[in-house]
This record gives C-alpha cells, sequence and structure tokens, in this order.
C-alpha cells in the first residue's frame, strides 16, 4: 500500500492568536527521501515542522505511514534550533548523546551498558568521541551541532527532523553532517530539514517543500527548484538569475 | 570557636529538642537543595518564590477549620502554579507579571486572615521565618515523610525531569507529558515548602531553593553531580546556620540561609572553572574571549 511507504500532510494549518502562520499545507512525500524545508524567514517553516509532530494546535491531519504521531514518537528525532540550547546546561557531550536512548529505556530500569556504547558509537560517527567529556558549551557551533546530530543517531529513529542545521557552523562539520544524513537516507530513513538560504539546496536534498505561509510548490528537487517558485516564494527578497543550465541564486 | 562547639555538642547531646531540628533542618537542606537544581535550571527561581509565599492563606485557613496544615498549603500552592499558568495562557500578560499578581495576593489573602485571627496563637513571625527549636517529633516525622517523597519522585522521574529541563521540544516530540512534568514539579515545591515552614519560613525557603543550587551550578559540569552538591551545601547551611543560631541565640532560619550565602560568594569569586578570581587572572592569556 502507498500509504505505508510515505508521508501525507493534509491541509494543515496553523494560528498563532488569530493571525495566520500556515495555512493549507498539503503534500506527499516519500520514506527515505531528504526532503528540505524552504522559505523566506517567518515563512512557518519551524511552524510546519512543529505542527507535523503535533506540537503546535493545528487543523488538518499528518500521516506518517499511514499512523498518526503518536504512534509512532519514539521514531522521531529532533533537532532543535541552536538558539533555542541554553549551553551553559551543567550537561556533557555524552551526557546529551544518551538522551537519545531516554525513550527506549523504561522508567523502572538504568541505563544500560548497551544504551552506553550505542551513545558511544554514535559520537563516533560524528567524530566527536574525543570531546566526550566536555561541557556542550565548549564546543564550538559545528561541533555542538554534531553532537545533537549524534544524539538522533543514538535514538535508532526512523525519522529525522532538522531545524537549520547548517546555519553557523563549520565547513568541516557540515560535510560530515550532510554525508551521515545521506547514509541514513540510503538505510530508508527519511529526513526533514528547514533550510534557511537556498545554495545548495539541489545538491542537499531530494525533494523540497517550499513554503511561505502557503505552499508554494512540493515536489522533486528539480521540479520546484525553479525560478518562478522561488520568486513567489521570496517575493523579490531574493534573486533569482538563470544563466544557461546553472541556475544562481542571490540570497537576500 | 571550640568551646562553642564543644556546647553545641553538648546541647545536642542533652536536649531532645534540638536533635529533632537539626534532624528538620537537614532534610530540609537536602531536599530544597535537590529541588532547587531544577529550579534554577528552568529559569523559575521566581515561581519558587512564588509559591512559597502562596502556601501563607492555605496554613491559616487549614488552621482557622483545624485541618492539616499540610493540605491547605499544598492546596493552595497548587492553585497557584494552575492560575498562573492560566493568566499567562490566556492573555497577553507574560508569566512574570502572572507570577508577581499571583503571589502578592494569595500572599496579602494570608496576612489579612492572620490579622483578623488576631488573639489566636497562630505565629505570624514563626510562619514567615520558621521557627526550628520548636519541631516535635511529628513535625520531624512528616518532614520526612515528604523528603522521602519527593526524593523518589525524583529518583523514578529523573529522565524525563532530565531532558524536559535541557530540550523541551526534543521532550515533546519523543511524547513525554511536558505539562504534567511542570505540574509535578510545581507540586512537589508546594510539598517541600511545607517542610520547610519550621526551619526556615515562608519568606526564606526560596533562598534554600536557589542558592545551595547556584553553588553548586558554579562548581559542576555534570547535573547529577549537581545535585548531590547541592543537596550538600543545603546541609552544611543548615547544621552551621542551626549552630549559630543556638550559640549567639539568634533566628535560626535566617543564620542558615546566611550561611547559604556566604558559600555562594566563596564560590562565586574562587570556583575553579566558573569564580571570578580565575576568570580574571585567565583572561589575559585566552586570546578569544568566551561568549
Ligand atoms: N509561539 C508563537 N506565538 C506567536 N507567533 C508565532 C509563534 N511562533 C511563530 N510565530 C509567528 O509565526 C510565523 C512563522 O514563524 P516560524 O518560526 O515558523 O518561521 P520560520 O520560517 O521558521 O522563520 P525563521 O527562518 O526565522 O526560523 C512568524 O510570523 C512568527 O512571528
Ligand atoms: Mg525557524
Amino acid at each position: 500500500m502507498a500509504d505505508e511507504r510515505s508521508i501525507k500532510v493534509d491541509r494543515l494549518s496553523v494560528h498563532y492568536h488569530g493571525q495566520t502562520a500556515i495555512r493549507d499545507i498539503t503534500f506527499t512525500v516519500s520514506k527515505g527521501m531528504i526532503v528540505g524545508v524552504i522559505g523566506p524567514n517567518g515563512a512557518g517553516k519551524s511552524t510546519l515542522m512543529k505542527a507535523m509532530l503535533g506540537l503546535e494546535k493545528s487543523k488538518g491531519e499528518v500521516l506518517f505511514f499511514g499512523k498518526k504521531i503518536n504512534a509512532i514518537r519514539k521514531q522521531v528525532a529532533y533537532v532543535p534550533q541552536r538558539n533555542s540550547i541554553d549551553w551553559d546546561f551543567p550537561v556533557r557531550v555524552e551526557d546529551v548523546v544518551l538522551m537519545g536512548r531516554f525513550m527506549h529505556i523504561p522508567w523502572y530500569k538504568k541505563t544500560s551498558r548497551e544504551d552506553r556504547s550505542r551513545a558511544r558509537e554514535a559520537l563516533e560517527k560524528v567524530g566527536m568521541q574525543e570531546y566526550s567529556n566536555r561541557q556542550i558549551g565548549e564546543l564550538s557551533g559545528g561541533q555542538q551541532q554534531r553532537v545533537f546530530i549524534a544524539r538522533a543517531l543514538a535514538q535508532d529513529a526512523d525519522l529525522f527532523f532538522l531545524d537549520e542545521p547548517f546555519v553557523g557552523i563549520d565547513v568541516e562539520s557540515e560535510k560530515i553532517i550532510v554525508e551521515l544524513l545521506h547514509q541514513l537516507s540510503k538505510e530508508e530513513k527519511t529526513i526533514f530539514i528547514i533550510h534557511h538560504d537556498l545554495s545548495k539546496v539541489e545538491k542537499y536534498f531530494d525533494e523540497l517543500v517550499l513554503l511561505n505561509q502557503t505552499l508554494i510548490h512540493a515536489g522533486n528537487v528539480k521540479e520546484v527548484y525553479k525560478p518562478d517558485f522561488l520568486k513567489e516564494a521570496y517575493r523579490g527578497s531574493a534573486a533569482v538569475i538563470n544563466e544557461g543550465n546553472e541556475m544562481v541564486v542571490v540570497g537576500p | 570557636m571550640i568551646e562553642n562547639i564543644n556546647s553545641f555538642i553538648f546541647q545536642l547531646l542533652n536536649y531532645p529538642y534540638l536533635q529533632n531540628a537539626l534532624f528538620a533542618a537537614v532534610l530540609v537542606g537536602i531536599i530544597c537543595g535537590v529541588i532547587g537544581c531544577f529550579i534554577i535550571l528552568r529559569g523559575m527561581a521566581l515561581m519558587g518564590d512564588a509559591i512559597s509565599h502562596a502556601v501563607l492563606p492555605g496554613v491559616v485557613i487549614a488552621y482557622m477549620l483545624g485541618a492539616s496544615f499540610f493540605v491547605g498549603a499544598v492546596i493552595t500552592g497548587v492553585l497557584t502554579a494552575l492560575a498562573i499558568g492560566f493568566i499567562s495562557q490566556n492573555s497577553r500578560i507574560k508569566e512574570d507579571s502572572a507570577i508577581g499578581i499571583m503571589f502578592t495576593a494569595m500572599f496579602a489573602a494570608g496576612v489579612v486572615l492572620i490579622t483578623a485571627l488576631q488573639g489566636t496563637s497562630v505565629d505570624l513571625w514563626h510562619i514567615l521565618f520558621g521557627n526550628v527549636l520548636a519541631v516535635s517529633r511529628t513535625d520531624l516525622y512528616f518532614t520526612l515523610g515528604i523528603g522521602i517523597f519527593v526524593l523518589g519522585t525524583i529518583v523514578i522521574f529523573y529522565r524525563p525531569l532530565l531532558l524536559s529541563t535541557f530540550d523541551e521540544t526534543m521532550a515533546k516530540a519523543t511524547g513525554l507529558p511536558v505539562k504534567w512534568i511542570h505540574y509535578m514539579l510545581m507540586l512537589l515545591l508546594s510539598f517541600v515548602t511545607v517542610a520547610s515552614l519550621q526551619t526556615v519560613g515562608i519568606i526564606l525557603v526560596v533562598a534554600m531553593l536557589i542558592t545551595p543550587g547556584a553553588t553548586a551550578y558554579l562548581l559542576t559540569e555534570r547535573f547529577s553531580v549537581m545535585l548531590f552538591l547541592s543537596a550538600f551545601f543545603g546541609v552544611v547551611s543548615a547544621v552551621t546556620g542551626l549552630f549559630f543560631s543556638v550559640i549567639y541565640d539568634v533566628s535560626s532560619g535566617a543564620s542558615i540561609v546566611l550561611v547559604a550565602s556566604v558559600l555562594f560568594a566563596i564560590a562565586f569569586f574562587f570556583a575553579p572553572k566558573q569564580g571570578l578570581v580565575f576568570k580574571m587572572l585567565k583572561k589575559p592569556k585566552n586570546e578569544t574571549v568566551a561568549p
């Protein structure tokens, strides 16, 4: 059945105090895709993600492989926007990654050796094992992001939601993260990534959801990443120039 | 000083009321220290202050009805937490203003009730500032019960509490009932306040919640260690404060809080990593300035 291989968002709307943040967003993506959620500032990208995860009051319906969000919560890994974390919090890198295991540990049990080794493996995958004893505030932006990716990996999730993972990070970290995400996509994991600027869109994503309060267009990257759609979404705040086969995008 | 310590120990061995006081103060130091860590990291210091003040009318009404003051205190404490949430979610009033409105209202109601009851034996001074030397055996068992309940709850819910404190959105995304966890903490906070009534009193409870935790926060980078350190500083403050209160015959609650404050001041200046002195010494060498 097609349902079990796809994520369907049907007429999803969110209002904050009577003001529309997103309206009637409808799209379908299939399992194992890397999906870019693209749009200008305040377009409602974070809101869309939160509404899909059932964290914001919304109208409409979202089905993950035919199921409602509450049935698959343990399979959802979420990487928050960097500015929503208190970097002075007294946790070390390894403690943060271990949090990815929490939902799998019953309340009456202690964290097992296996949970710890899973966490350690995840940390190795992002190349941060040497930093496992550091307090999280003592890392660079890219390293911090890698730690949160490691937490998501440790969770063994099927669905990944990342809110602007590439903002303010170094090239090296970005490369490591992108490689890992492609690896995950090969393992049939579905990944949603909010992406702020338009660079590298074609390289990173399989599918795009382009929105500005309402859906502009969704589908395969090649189909969506076109000057007309982008112009409509960014309404003049980004200049899009077509040069032969290459499309050059100048961000706002 | 040695004489004073000997005299304190002598009194401790000979007067059961002082033993009760010491046990009660130690227990309060532990539970306040532990709950305080969550209060600090969730940025809810003002909420702690609010709940502790809001307990007053509950205590007075319970006294008027001849009911257990514990029940009264918990009811008004939790009602206040709910009312604060209700106001800030259903109007444009921000949470800190909602807290300010609610806790002063509750506290004022308590004071009015007490003054209306003049001539009875409700002692406003003792409720406000504590009187640890009046702790009875029954009070002590009662405090012990609260302590076991509070610590047990924290042990059982340690992981959900930690995750929802550190990363609320992820906690919600993985299905933790974040709102219920918040109200559970408020409930524990009311319990802890009631347990602390006799030791430090309503007004100074917030110091026992915040100060030892803040001291611990400056000294460690692990949450579990912070919990233990905070409880430890709570106990040290309680014992040392009680000592000064007995020897110099001053208010027990206030001297306990003062000791806690002195510990904080020491950590603030001399903590190995976060201390002001070492930060100043290190600065010229480092080229990058920490954010
Ligand atoms: N909690 C909230 N209460 C009220 N309005 C909100 C809230 N969160 C978001 N909004 C509003 O909803 C709109 C969409 O916000 P959202 O954060 O989803 O945008 P975004 O596309 O993620 O933007 P950015 O690129 O800046 O992260 C904005 O106009 C914002 O002001
Ligand atoms: Mg956003």
